[in-house]
């Protein structure tokens, strides 16, 4: 149960995570290198690697692999929860001994909680590769002080902070959909507002939870 | 074994159940009936602890079980097996995995000693070499077969089956009939059979009850209930659209 949660959440969203998160890397490498061409002048494009690195994976990335988990895992959860439920399977459950919270909502939470910060991980290694080849490879920005800018003023707590927050969206994902599905009444219309909902619900408490969490987490941990 | 007293549902504004009382006997077989949406499922989610009463009590075996804690509840809803309207089978495990689901919960028998119990049930309902089938390759009858299987895995000591014989054809519903008369005379177990099919009623009961407007209007053998004076009852058990029930 446990492990197929697992490969549901993680192993089959890596295509879509993949797609997102080099498309969202591409254009935040395009708008960068046009910031710092444009304010800073020709020549200062290079300066725009720590830049990148730091705006992926501290924001964009757990933002997108948890709007598109949220739309994927999290819909999914709802409709399965919610068609269980209409049609008495959940009411079995109990009938034989399995409380259906435990049963259902625990192990989906759990591999939400897990699951996120890989797919994160996974999404900030694409995205700041993404951004390297618009400026590197594209426009011809010098790789050397790409790369060296990039390695001098990142730090390991952006990319630590980044999967903290996908714990979180994980967390807020698993809930909703498994909560939405459970209290799912009226056949199939009914599952089918438990997955819109789900998905408005996460979605929205994800971008209002990250806030606060940039807000409540360190900048940084060297100073 | 099992007593209601005066249990009262409600969902929001609708009065479900207005004070029912109802005792059923060990090793009875009692048949509900009542119309479409008048509350007998509702009324049997209350015995195994599904759903809780706004008021009354519910006693099995001299136990009051409606404010009792999740893991004491769990102590009464292994005597019970459920059948379920649509069988209820869970999706995604095989007919295998889903008769072995209340076994490996409520026993600690070897993997083993539930595979041949398992087998056992399955073939005590009349299915043989569809332990590794999935419920939706089945047909409405096997899969009402496959959650009696379920049910009596454990050897529960009261079954409840909610509508049996809806939505499958009168043949496979005679031949769920025949299984209840078997359950109850091989397994010796008390059955609770809800439904509104007078032919099934009269085929399985012992004692048969009538649910209307909230509240059991009557009781009594299957003679008792076809000579009742209740012209409700009259009504309803020959399937009369004129009479004092008006709503349907």
């Amino acid at each position: 149960m446990f492990l197929h949660q697992l490969e549901s959440i993680g192993v089959k969203s890596l295509p879509v995570v993949s797609l997102t998160a080099a498309f969202g890397g591409l254009v935040f490498g395009l708008q960068t290198y046009i910031g710092f061409h444009r304010y800073i002048g020709p020549g200062s494009e290079a300066y725009g690697g720590p830049i990148i690195s730091l705006g992926l994976s501290k924001e964009l990335i757990p933002i997108l692999v948890g709007l598109m988990v949220a739309g994927r895992v999290g819909s999914a959860m709802a409709a399965e929860i919610g068609t269980m439920k209409i049609t008495e399977q959940v009411d079995a459950l109990f009938s034989l001994g399995a409380n259906p919270t435990r049963y259902l909502v625990v192990p989906r939470t759990l591999a939400c909680f897990l699951m996120l910060p890989c797919l994160t991980l996974y999404g900030d290694v694409i995205g700041i590769a993404a951004g390297f080849f618009y400026n590197v490879v594209l426009m011809g920005v010098n790789r050397i002080i790409y790369i060296k800018n990039t390695l001098l003023y990142m730090e390991l707590w952006d990319v630590t902070s980044g999967l903290i927050k996908a714990s979180v969206f994980g967390i807020i994902i698993a809930i909703v959909g498994c909560w939405q599905g459970l209290k799912t009444e009226g056949g199939a219309e009914g599952v089918g507002r438990a997955t819109t909902r789900t998905v408005v619900i996460a979605s929205i408490s994800i971008l209002i939870v990250n806030f606060f969490l940039s807000k409540a987490l360190p900048a940084s941990l060297s100073r | 074994m099992i007593r209601i007293v005066e249990l009262h549902k409600s969902f929001g504004q609708k009065k479900v159940l207005i004070g029912i009382n109802l005792e059923i006997e060990k090793g009875e077989t009692m048949v509900i009936i009542g119309q479409s949406g008048s509350g007998k499922s509702v009324l049997i989610k209350h015995l195994i602890g599904i759903l809780k009463p706004d008021k009354g009590e519910i006693y099995v075996n001299g136990e009051e079980i409606t404010r009792l804690k999740e893991d004491e509840l769990q102590k009464i809803t292994r005597k019970f097996g459920m059948l379920f309207q649509g069988g209820a089978l869970f999706d995604s495990l095989t007919v295998g995995q889903n008769v072995s689901f209340g076994l490996e919960r409520y026993t600690d028998y070897s993997p083993g000693k539930i595979q041949e119990l398992v087998q056992e049930s399955l073939a005590k309902v009349g299915l043989k070499g569809v332990e590794n089938l999935l419920p939706h390759e089945l047909s409405g009858g096997m899969k009402k077969r496959v959650g009696l299987a379920r049910a009596i895995a454990y050897r529960p000591e009261i079954i409840l089956y909610d509508e049996p014989s809806t939505g499958i054809d009168p043949i496979r519903a005679d031949a769920i009939n025949e299984l209840i008369v078997l359950m109850k005379r091989e397994l010796k177990v008390t059955s609770i059979v809800i439904t509104h099919d007078m032919v099934s009623s009269y085929k399985v009961a012992d004692r048969i009850a009538m649910l209307f407007e909230g509240k059991i209007i009557g009781t009594g053998t299957s003679e008792e209930i076809k000579n009742s004076k209740n012209q409700v009852i009259q009504q309803f058990i020959h399937g009369l659209a004129k009479g004092p029930i008006k709503e349907w």
